[in-house]
Parts: C-alpha cells; structure tokens; sequence
C-alpha cells in the first residue's frame, strides 16, 4: 500500500531532522527531577477501553442508574450535563452589579466599613476603644490636612516641572512641548467626560459629574500613601494602614503602579498637575477591578496575579496543591479560574471517536505512536503544579486544616444550601466541623447567623422565608454587632449579584426595624453599604436604599443620622460626599424637613471648607428632587439657607447654588415666586459678572424661576436676561448651548413676553446662531433645538418660522433639511397653515417636494411624517400641487429602491383624504390602478405598505368608483392573503374586510368561499389585530353569501388540533351567527354537537357562550332550543364540557335578566348547582360567575334558598363553598337578602326574629 | 385549600370577601350570623323611606319614632 511507504518516508525524515535538531540545542536538566526513572512503579499506559476505569463518581452513579435503558451514548450522559449548562439555557443569567457598573459607581468599593462608633444616648461614658464622633471628626480633620501637605508638594513639584520646562522651551523654543499636548489632550477628554453629564444632577439620579472633576483632594495620589484607599478594604478593619498589602492580590495591585489608580485616574487627569510622565495612563488604569472577572483572560492583571494562570488547570486536576491557597483565594481569582477550567474543557484533547467523524475513511491510517514516545502529561502543568510559584510573595506554610475545601463542593451539614465559592471567603468556617458544643456562646451565635445568611443568600425560596423569619425574630437576640459585621461585608463583595443584593437589602430592613435604637453605633456601617444604593442606575436598587435609609433614620433618630454623617460632608472623595447628599435629602423626607433645616443651615455656613458648603448645598438640591412639590412649605427657608451660596468665594458652591435653586424651582412650579425674591438680584447679577459654567447654572436657574412669575415680571425679567442670552448664542459650548435653548424657551412660553419682542428681539439672532447645519449633527441639541423653535412658533405663529425656515429645506445638508422638515411638521400640526400665504405656500411645497425627493434615507419617517402633515394642514389649498405631488409618487413607486417605494405606498395612503377633499377623483383612481399594478411586488414590506395605500383609496372613493373594479381587484387579493408577514397579512385583511363588508355584492359567491378557506389560515397570527379581523371578515362574508357554506367552513375547523384556532373558528361562528340572526345557525351548530368528538363538542359550547355574549336579549328567542343540550353538557363526565357550558348559561342568564325566562334559568341552575365542589380553578370560576348571573337573573333570594342548605353543613368542606357562595352572593346584593333570610327562632335570652316583617296593614 | 388554589384568583376572592362586614365563614356561630342579619335588616329598614312609611302607619308612631327605635336596637 503506498500510503504505508508514503508514511514511512515522512517518518524517517522528520526522525532524522529531530536528531539534528537535538544534536543542535544540547538540552541539560535536573536529572533528579526529569529522568525518565520518576514514572517507575506507575502504569505506563492507559488501556482505552476499560470497563472500569470510570473514576467519575457521578458518572457511575447515574450509569448505574441507566444499566437497563439502551440509547446513544451522548444522551445516556446528558444528565452529566446539567449543573453549569443549566443556567445558560432559560431565563437570564444572573447578572453581577458590578458589571453594569461604570468607574464612578465602583468606587463605592473604595470606602471601608468603618467600626462601631460610641452611641451618646447610652448612659455610659465612652471606653477608650469606642470610636466617638470627636474621633471621627478628629480623623477627618487629619485627612484633609494630609490632602492639603499632598497638594502642596504636587503644586510645588509642578513649578519646579514647570521652571524646568520654561529652560527647555527656552532653549529650544520652536519646538512644542510633549506636555502641552497631553495638557490638551487632557482637557479635551475632562470635556467629553464630563459635558454629557452636565445637569445630570437634577435631571436623573445618576451621579452629577459637576463637580466631580478637578477635585483637588485627588492628587495625593500621586505619591503612594498609606492611607489610600483600595478595593481591598473591604474586610472591616479598624485602622486601614495594613491593608494595603494584606491581601495575596495586593503584590500587584497597589503597590505597582505609583500613579493613580483606575478609579481616580479618569475624573481628575484634565485640571490638574499632572505633571509627571507617570501620569499617563497605563494599561492598569484602564480597568478599576483589575480582576474585574468581565474579560479575565485578557487583562494583563490575569496573569500576574499570583498564582492563578499557571496553576489554574492543576487546580482541578490536582486537588493537594491549590488546598493551601483556596483560603487565599479571592473571589475575582475564583472567577478566573472558573473560566479557565471551561476553556480547557473546550479545548480538550480530541478522542479518537471525534478524530474518526472528523477525517475520511479512506486515504488515513492510524499510526501507532513511535516507540521512543514517552507520554509527558503536560508537563507544563506538571511543573508549575508545585506551590512555589504561586506563593513567592506571600509565602506562608500552610496549616493543616482538614475542613478545608476541595475541588468537588462537599455535602453542606445541616441542609445549608450550596456555597458558590465567592462565598468561601465569608461562610468558609461554616465548613469545618467543629464541634457545636465546643464553641464559645458567641461563636456559637456567630455561626447561627452565618447558616441563616447563607440560606437566605443562595438557598430556595422556602429556605429563604425561614431564615429571613427567624433572622427577624431573633434579631435582638443576636444584637446589632454580630448581624452587621456579617451582613455588611457580604454587601461589599465584588462579585455581588441583583438578587443577592436585594435579599440582603432586605435583611437589614427587616432587623433595623426589630433592632430600633441598638442599631445607632451602626450607622455609618450601614450607610457605607447603602448609600451606593442611592446612585445605581436600576430604579429599584434606588428606592429599596431610599427605603432602608429611611427606616435608618426613623430607627436611630436625627441626632444619630446627623453624627454619623456629618464627618462625611466634608470628606475629601466627592463620590463620598454626593453619596452623603442624596442620603440626608432622604433622612430629610423622613423626619421632615424642618428637623434637619438647623442643621443645613449651619452646614451651608460652614466657614472651615467649601466641600461642607457645597454639599450642604447639593442636600437642598436633592432634597427638592426627591420630594418634589412637597418643598413648598418650607421654600422660603431653603432658598434662604443657601441663597448667599451665589457670592460663594468658590465657584463650585456658586454653581451647585444656582443648580439647587433651579431644582427648588422646577419642584415648586408653578409656585412660590415670593421665595425666590431674594435671589433674583443676585442671580440676575451674576449672569452680568459670571462667564462659562458658573453662568450656565445661574442661566439654568434663571430658566427655571421666570415661569413661576406673574406676566409683567416674567417679561422684564426675561428681556434682562435676553441680552446675556443672545450673547451666550455664540457660545461655541454645547452644553452651554443646551442650556441657552432651553431657557429660552422656558422664557418664551411664560405669559408675558409679547410675541413682537421676540420677533424683532430674538428671532434674527437665534436664527442666525442656532439654525446652522452643525446643530442638526448632535442628536440632543437637534431635539432641543427643535422644541425650542416650536414654543417659539406657540408665540409667533407659523408664518414667520416657516417664512425663516422654508428655504432651508432645499440645504445641501440632509440632517439640516430633516431637522427643518421636522420642525414645519410640528409647528404646522400645532398651528396649522392658515396664515401660510400663497406665495409661502408655493415655497413649501416646493421645498418638500425638494427634501423627499432628495432624501437618501428616512429611518425615524420624518420626511414622510412631515409630508403628510403639511399637505393635510394645507387642505384645499394643496390642489394646484397635487398633480404634481402624484407624478412624484408615481416616478417613486417605480424606483428600484425598495424604501423608496415602500415610503411612497405609504405616502399616498396619509394623503388620500386630502385628495379626497380636493375632488382629485380622477387622479386617486388613476393612482389606484398603478397601486394594481405593483401588486406583484416581492418586498413584503412594500407589498404592505401597498395595499395600505389601496385601502386608503378604497375607503376614501368608495367601491363603485373604485379602479380598478373590485370585481378585478378582490381575485387578485386572495393569493396574497397567503403572505404569512404580519404587515402583508394585517393590510389585507383589512382591505378585504373592507370589501366585504360595503361592496360584497361585487365579487362571485365562489370568490368568497375561496377566501374563507384563506382566512381559516390567518386566525394562526399571532397578531391579535388580524384574527380580529379575520374574524370579524367572516362575518361580512356571511352575510354577503349567507351563512351556510361559511358556517360549514368554520364548523369542519373544530376538528383541528390547534387550541387558538378553535378559539378563533368559535368567535367566528358567534359573530356570523350575530350578523345573519341566530335561527341561521344554531340547527347546524347544534347539529354539531352529535359528533362524538371533545374538540367539536367544547367548540361548540364555546360558539354558544360566545353567540349568547354577542346577542343579549335576543337570546330569550332561543333559551328554550338550547337547553337541552345544555342539560346534558352539563351533565358530561368531561370538565371542560361543564366548564363552558356554565360560561354559556352565565351569558345566557345575563342576557336575558328580566325578560321571563325564569322557568328555564332555573332549570339550568339545577344542573349547574351540583358543581360547585368542583376543585378546578377555571371550572369553579365558570360555575361561581354562572350562580352570580342566576343572581341578576332569577334574583338573590333564590340562589339564597340553594344555599341555606349548606351554610352549616357538618361537613366543614361543604360549608366552605357554601359560605363563599354566600359571601359573593351577599356582596353582589346584600339588600336584597334582608326580607328572604330565613325565620331564626329565639333562644333563652336572645331575640334572633324580626317581626317587622310580619307586620301587615 | 389545595396547592394550585393558593395562587389563583380564588383566594383572593376569597381575601376580598372577607374584607367586607358581614361576610361569613366556615366557622361562623349561628348567633353571630343572626346578629349580621339584624343588622343588614335594621340598616336596611332605615335606608328605605318607604318601608319606614310602611311600618310608621302600621305601629301608629311617626316615621322619626320608628328610626330612632331601630337605630336604637341592642347589637346593632
């Protein structure tokens, strides 16, 4: 065989190479270590099909299990699968919060939970150990200052950088400087950065970058210190000066990178010294959790991390090794090595079986492996298997701990729930098997409350209630300390996910209510924790925070609240401090305000640092966020509490000032003008004297203030500001610009502006300023722009903002003539074109047809939106055009661009009317039979689109005058009704509906039935607008034909299997008995019921629940003919069956309440009565609504007489349903009950007859 | 109760039912849904005119007599 010699060559020739390559790289290694001898005593080989060798515990369990069933091997191992697989399939994926968070909200990873502090209420005094609000503050205090010696340095090592570079420049000065250009590159990304989230602040919760962004505190990073904060604080320490280093990650982590860190690094790097090259960012500052767990793998962090890349495979082949690092392990390094081990199951080595499916039988061999191959087992792994590496830093000898965890996740004692193995780190001594008796009494209580928070965290939902019950119940018993030092931590955990979080949210709220004031040393603990809450952008995790804080500040009073955050005012993070804002403006929504306004007052004074100030400030601001129109009563005093904040000496506290004005406003609209009467002087001031930013907010303030006030004020007041307005138009800002738009426009909507001033004041200005093609680019200055032009045209009317506009629309720039064309649209529908003069008409109209012709796409349908509205506004006047206007449909309806026809389908339908109107007859027809004409087209949303436009034509010209005749028409509809899209199908049926029911008599018997057929098909879609439809076409089509072959058609689709088909053929059946009378029907119906057949027999008692639901009273003409088949509905062993025939004999009896049909209603009551022990919900529900219609039918005192027997049954199940029939009944008419209740006799001492009753005249 | 009854909206008619005064229950003692039938009957007596009218003629006592005597009944 050649293949064998071929085979042979090839091996002996790469033999020979390998020797020479050997011969080339002299290898020489530990012999002690690799000498073939290590691998005596061990089998060498494997055999490959060994019965026995399966070592998968599970694997044999289940194989065990499955000895008797016989299927493809893949299959028998299927169950092996579940477990990991599992939660990929089905609902979502539980998602990490961390995740979705951006660098901003992590840093709430930065705080610590600080320890304990001193409760004052107490009547001891305080130990030297307990942390007391002096010490708290004293800290602070200390921190500032050490921010303040960093700034200093930083300032003076940026002179000297500076003095430096002067000499440089002074050499050579043509040359630009590196630094300038990173300054720059700086700046423009602080813009970017924080441009978007200018008025976030009072716009959304999110967080306000206002003032987040040259925060001076920050440059102490760029020293290393000790203080600084890492992610890695979050174990609850008391000093935080050996944290740093304390964790086995933090070798890499902190130390490395001397520069700031991730999350410092984005916000500060444009204001600030940023002088040394350092300060480019490096690839570690990219991602703030560097072990972020998002892409593993891929940041650099991964494989530095100690240990975790090169023994990540050994650790679940080998379990020895890695025991002595799982306790290490942090949870970010779990996740890494989850991923791994997945990624080595993918790329697992190939078995022989694949390597067979893979390769062709023929022109392969299988060789046998050469003589001189010795199996290395990954020796990589091998190798690295040995704990040294992982451990260099850190290394420390490993404790012999038996409990420890292993690689499969041990039984948990006890029916604890599954530990995930982020969870090792917090429940791990949950694991060892101490002995219960041998633990201290409070060790004992700490492991209780780690049993009951694992379940609560991971266990079922059962597990769940118990343990959240009897965490609440013992919570005094356990005592603040030891739930929250549990608690808390867990809450900080990076790899936290939504649900988790929310359960414990939810623990703490249940055990803050139970503890009440013993939770007072914790608050600022709890805070720590919750506050980031109040920041996160799910809306829930929002309100469940503003709930707990809420419930914190009730729990431990005012006093507590305002000591354990006052240090945080003036904290030097920012993060901390906007974090501290939102949470008093809650504490101040549930206490009130008036409790906390001393408090503000004085925070809003501070002289010691403008970070109390601004926050102070910012409390007010959100105060008026969150409790909206309820400031009103304390306005006067808010806006007096920070109104000197506008001549604050820093400009952020000037800023914050006006923004928190500005909210106070939007909340207290259309209110409380007098209480702003002290900032309007400064505040219209300091637009005269304030540039940039500053002049921004006090703008936005302004915007908001001016619609609170009475016309006269509103209109000097806004030509004050007007001039600094028209100046600010030129701003090159966007934001300024945004903001700039909008006042105007709050200033031009309030009352008293006259629309002459704005005309000649504003109007040439704001044209030439903001009506420019760059405004069209950016998404949110268009829409701006927009409503601005729009109020504006509420003043001045349409003519001049469409004279101003309408040349525009024939701009080069398609953006621009899309913004144009949207703005005629609006200001046209709000105002319409009445003062629109026949020359600006003919202008319009010419620019329309301009902009739509020269459109190259029109995603959002503005083009056709405004089209549409101009020519409906324009009514009459729109006829001369109209030839015009069709000749373009036309040339459009034959372009080779699907939109294009598709827009121009739709187009004819918006105008139809109009044309209508315009007595262009002639012209719709002529535009009906082109419409005919593309009927064959292939898109089907042009196809849609289409016969949308034909429907329109139809409805508007009627179906004797339609062309093409419906007779041509109809047949050429009824293939297309097998279109299964849903804008195919939905415009059809619309439009054959619309034949049928007015012009039916034009189209053949025959004809007909062949649509019925194709209807049957469309009561599948899934659209419920098109089975109504369909349903009610067949109606029309009985009644243009007569009910008997559509009846027959509808009642052969019983037998179809599907359940919404049958529903729909039974609605159909009901409407087509409605419109051609019942007496058409039911003898065929009824018929129907003699098929032995569950389906045809449930269809048709469903048909007639539905037939007496449509017809009402005319159903007492056919009450008696039904009641038989009823009867013995009723009577079936099916519960279907019973089911909707006690549904029919609802509607039936509702129907015809009152008309005399007692004696049979009361014959089916008897039948429907001995269901009412029925179990199944749909059944029972059928029954109690069929009694409640014999209520209104035959009366309450009659279904009272079915019930007394029952009402005290001996047996409590009877006296169960009878008492709820009862209760509805007595509900439904209690009055009525009074004179049939039956005679009680007196006993002994108690009177229980009414004689009034008998009374008689 | 059964599972499945749990969560459907029996039981909340249920809940519901019991929520109005005068419903009844399994347990209910015959003298307690005597005295809900007093009630519903005295109530009912009151807030119609023409019955008090009716029984005003009958017992030989003006209208706001017999009102007051009804509204006047122990237990009610």
């Amino acid at each position: 065989m050649d293949v064998d010699t071929e085979i042979q060559r090839v091996k002996e020739e790469r033999q020979k190479m390998e020797k020479d390559l050997a011969a080339l790289t002299s290898l020489t290694f530990d012999t002690d270590l690799y000498n073939a001898n290590k691998y005596e005593g061990y089998e060498r080989s494997i055999a490959v099909n060994d019965e026995d060798d399966n070592l998968d515990g599970a694997e044999n369990e289940i194989a065990r299990k499955m000895a008797s069933f016989t299927a493809p091997k893949q299959f028998l191992k299927e169950p092996l699968r579940s477990g990991e697989d599992d939660d990929m399939s089905g609902f979502k994926q539980p998602s990490k919060i961390i995740d979705r968070e951006d660098d901003y909200r992590r840093r709430r990873l930065n705080r610590i939970i600080s320890p304990a502090r001193n409760d004052p209420f107490l009547d001891k005094t305080p130990g030297p150990e307990v942390r007391t609000y002096a010490d708290v503050m004293r800290e602070e205090a200390l921190k500032r200052k050490e921010e303040e010696v960093k700034r200093e340095i930083a300032k003076k090592k940026k002179e000297e950088e500076e003095s430096k570079a002067k000499e440089k420049d002074a050499e050579k000065p043509k040359k630009r400087n590196r630094w300038d250009v990173s300054q720059d590159e700086g700046a423009a990304d602080k813009k970017a950065k924080t441009g978007s989230d200018w008025d976030l602040p009072d716009s959304t919760p999110g967080i306000g970058r206002w003032d987040a962004t040259p925060t001076p505190g920050r440059i102490g990073d760029a020293t290393p210190s000790v203080s600084r904060r890492n992610r890695w604080d979050e174990t609850p320490t008391p000093g935080r000066l050996n944290d740093s280093d304390a964790t086995p990650a933090g070798g890499v982590t902190p130390g490395a990178t001397p520069a700031g860190m991730a999350w410092d690094a984005t916000p500060k790097l444009g204001g600030l010294a940023t002088p040394t090259p350092k300060k480019q960012r490096s690839r570690w500052d990219e991602t703030p959790a560097t072990m972020g767990s998002a892409t593993p793998g891929a940041t650099p962090a991964a494989a530095y991390t100690p240990g975790v890349t090169p023994f990540g495979a050994a650790d679940m082949a080998t379990p020895t090794p890695n025991a002595i690092m799982r306790s290490a392990m942090t949870p970010e390094q779990y996740n890494l090595l989850r991923w791994e081990k997945d990624i080595e199951d993918r790329n697992r080595p190939l078995t022989d079986e694949e390597l067979d499916a893979m390769f062709p039988q023929e022109g392969y061999k299988i060789l046998d492996p050469p003589a001189t191959y010795v199996p290395i087992r990954t020796p990589a792994r091998k190798l690295l298997a040995t704990p040294t590496p992982m451990a260099t830093p850190l290394y420390n000898i490993p404790e012999e701990n038996r409990g420890q965890q292993f690689d499969v996740p041990k039984e948990m004692p006890g029916g604890l729930p599954l530990m995930k193995p982020e969870d090792y780190q917090y429940f791990g001594s949950l694991l060892n098997e101490d002995n219960e008796e041998e633990l201290s009494p409070e060790e004992q209580k700490e492991r209780k409350i780690m049993k009951l928070l694992l379940k609560v965290k991971n266990g079922t939902p059962p597990q769940r209630k118990t343990a959240l019950r009897q965490l609440t119940d013992k919570a005094r018993e356990f005592g603040a300390g030891p739930l929250f030092n549990r608690i808390l931590p867990l809450l900080m955990q990076p790899t936290l996910e939504d649900q988790e979080r929310h359960l414990l949210v939810k623990v703490i709220d249940r055990v803050l209510y139970k503890l009440d004031e013993l939770v007072r040393p914790y608050v600022h603990k709890i805070l720590v924790v919750i506050e980031p809450l109040l920041i996160d952008e799910d809306y829930y995790a929002r309100v469940e925070g503003r709930e707990i804080i809420s419930n914190l500040s009730k729990a431990a009073g005012l006093a507590t609240m305002i000591a354990a955050m006052r240090p945080d005012i003036d904290n030097i993070d920012e993060y901390v401090r906007n974090t501290t804002a939102r949470a008093f403006s809650v504490v101040a929504s549930a206490l009130g305000i008036p409790a906390l306004l001393p408090f503000l007052k004085a925070v809003c004074q501070s002289k010691k640092s403008w970070q109390a100030r601004h926050t102070g400030i910012k409390i007010v601001q959100q105060i008026a966020i969150l409790i909206g129109c309820a400031v009103l009563p304390h306005l006067r005093s808010l806006v007096e509490i920070i109104e000197h904040g506008l001549n604050d000496e820093n400009q952020k506290v000037r800023t914050i000032t006006a923004l928190s004005l500005a909210a106070l406003a939007e909340a207290a609209a259309p209110y409380g003008i007098e209480s702003f009467d002290s900032v309007l002087k400064p505040l219209w001031k300091g637009i005269r004297s304030h540039r940039g930013k500053v002049l921004a907010a006090f703008l936005k303030a302004i915007g908001f203030i001016i619609p609170l006030m009475d016309a006269i004020y509103a209109s000097y007041y806004t030509k004050e500001v007007m001039v600094i307005l028209i100046r600010e138009f030129q701003s090159p800002d966007e934001e300024m610009k945004k903001i700039v738009l909008k006042v105007v426009k709050q200033c031009v909507s309030t009352e008293g502006v006259e629309p002459d001033y704005i005309r000649n004041d504003i109007l040439p200005e704001f044209f030439r300023n903001f009506w420019v093609r760059r405004m069209a680019l950016d998404r949110r200055n268009y829409k701006q722009l927009v409503e601005t032009t729009v109020e504006i045209a509420n003043k001045v009317g349409v003519a001049d903002i469409v004279g101003r506009t309408v040349e525009d629309l024939k701009d080069e720039s398609e953006p621009y003539r899309r913004m144009v064309m949207e703005t005629i649209e609006k200001v046209v529908t709000n105002l319409g074109a009445s003062d629109i003069d026949a020359r600006l008409e003919e202008l319009l109209i010419d620019g329309i047809l301009y902009a739509f012709q020269e459109q190259t796409s029109d995603d959002a349908n503005v083009m056709l939106n405004g089209f549409g509205a101009v020519v409906n506004t324009l009514g009459h006047k729109v006829k001369p055009y109209l030839p015009q206007i069709c000749g373009t449909i036309k040339w459009r309806l034959n372009n080779k661009s699907a939109k294009v026809r598709q827009q121009a389908a739709d187009l004819i339908s918006r105008i139809a009317v109009v044309m209508k109107q315009c007595g262009e007859e002639q012209l719709m027809g002529h535009l009906g039979v082109v419409l005919y004409e593309y009927l064959g087209e292939e898109y089907p949303e042009v196809l849609g689109s289409i016969l949308g436009a034909l429907k329109a034509i139809v409805n508007v010209i009627g179906m004797t005058k339609m062309t093409p005749p419906i007779k041509d028409l109809l047949p050429r509809l009824t293939p297309i009704l097998k279109n299964r899209h849903e804008k195919v199908q939905e415009n059809c049926i619309d439009l054959v509906g619309r034949i049928a029911d007015r012009g039916a008599e034009f189209v053949p018997a025959r004809e007909w039935m062949r649509i019925c057929f194709e209807l049957l098909e469309m009561l599948k879609a899934h659209k419920k607008g098109i089975r109504r439809a369909t349903v009610n076409t067949f109606g029309y089509i009985a009644k243009a034909i007569g009910p008997q072959d559509v009846l027959a058609t509808l009642l052969n689709n019983l037998k179809v299997q599907e359940r919404q088909n049958r529903v729909c053929t039974t609605v159909a059946i009901a409407i087509v008995a409605e419109t051609c009378s019942p007496f058409t029907v039911l003898p065929a119906l009824m018929n129907e019921y003699r098929v032995p057949e569950l389906n045809v027999q449930n269809g048709v008692l469903k048909s007639l629940s539905f037939l007496f639901e449509y017809i009402g009273e005319m159903g007492k003409d056919y009450i008696y003919a039904v009641t038989p088949l009823l009867e013995d509905a009723l009577m079936d062993r099916d519960l279907v069956h019973r089911q909707t025939a006690a549904s029919a004999v609802k509607h039936m009896a509702l129907g015809v309440a009152g008309l005399g049909c007692e004696d049979a209603l009361i014959h089916l009551m008897n039948y429907v009565w001995p269901n009412i022990f029925e179990t199944s919900p749909h059944v029972i529900n059928a029954v109690t609504e069929a009694i409640e219609g014999m209520r209104v039918a035959l009366g309450a005192a009659v279904v009272l007489n079915y019930c007394l027997q029952g009402l005290f049954h001996p047996a409590r199940k009877v006296r169960e349903v009878y008492w709820k029939i009862y209760n509805s009944l007595y509900i439904g008419a209690q009055d009525a009950l009074v004179a049939s209740y039956p005679v009680l006799e007196d006993e002994e001492n108690n009177v229980f007859s009414r004689p009034e009753l008998h009374i008689f005249v | 109760m059964q599972a499945s009854d749990r969560f459907n909206i029996n039981s909340q008619l249920e809940h519901l039912q019991a929520k109005y005064v005068g419903t009844g229950h399994a347990d209910l003692t015959r003298f307690e849904w005597a005295v809900n039938i007093h009630r519903d009957t005295y109530a009912s007596y009151v807030g119609h005119y023409p019955i008090m009218a009716y029984f005003a003629v009958a017992e030989n006592e003006s209208i706001g007599r017999e009102r007051y005597n009804f509204m006047q009944v122990p237990f009610c």
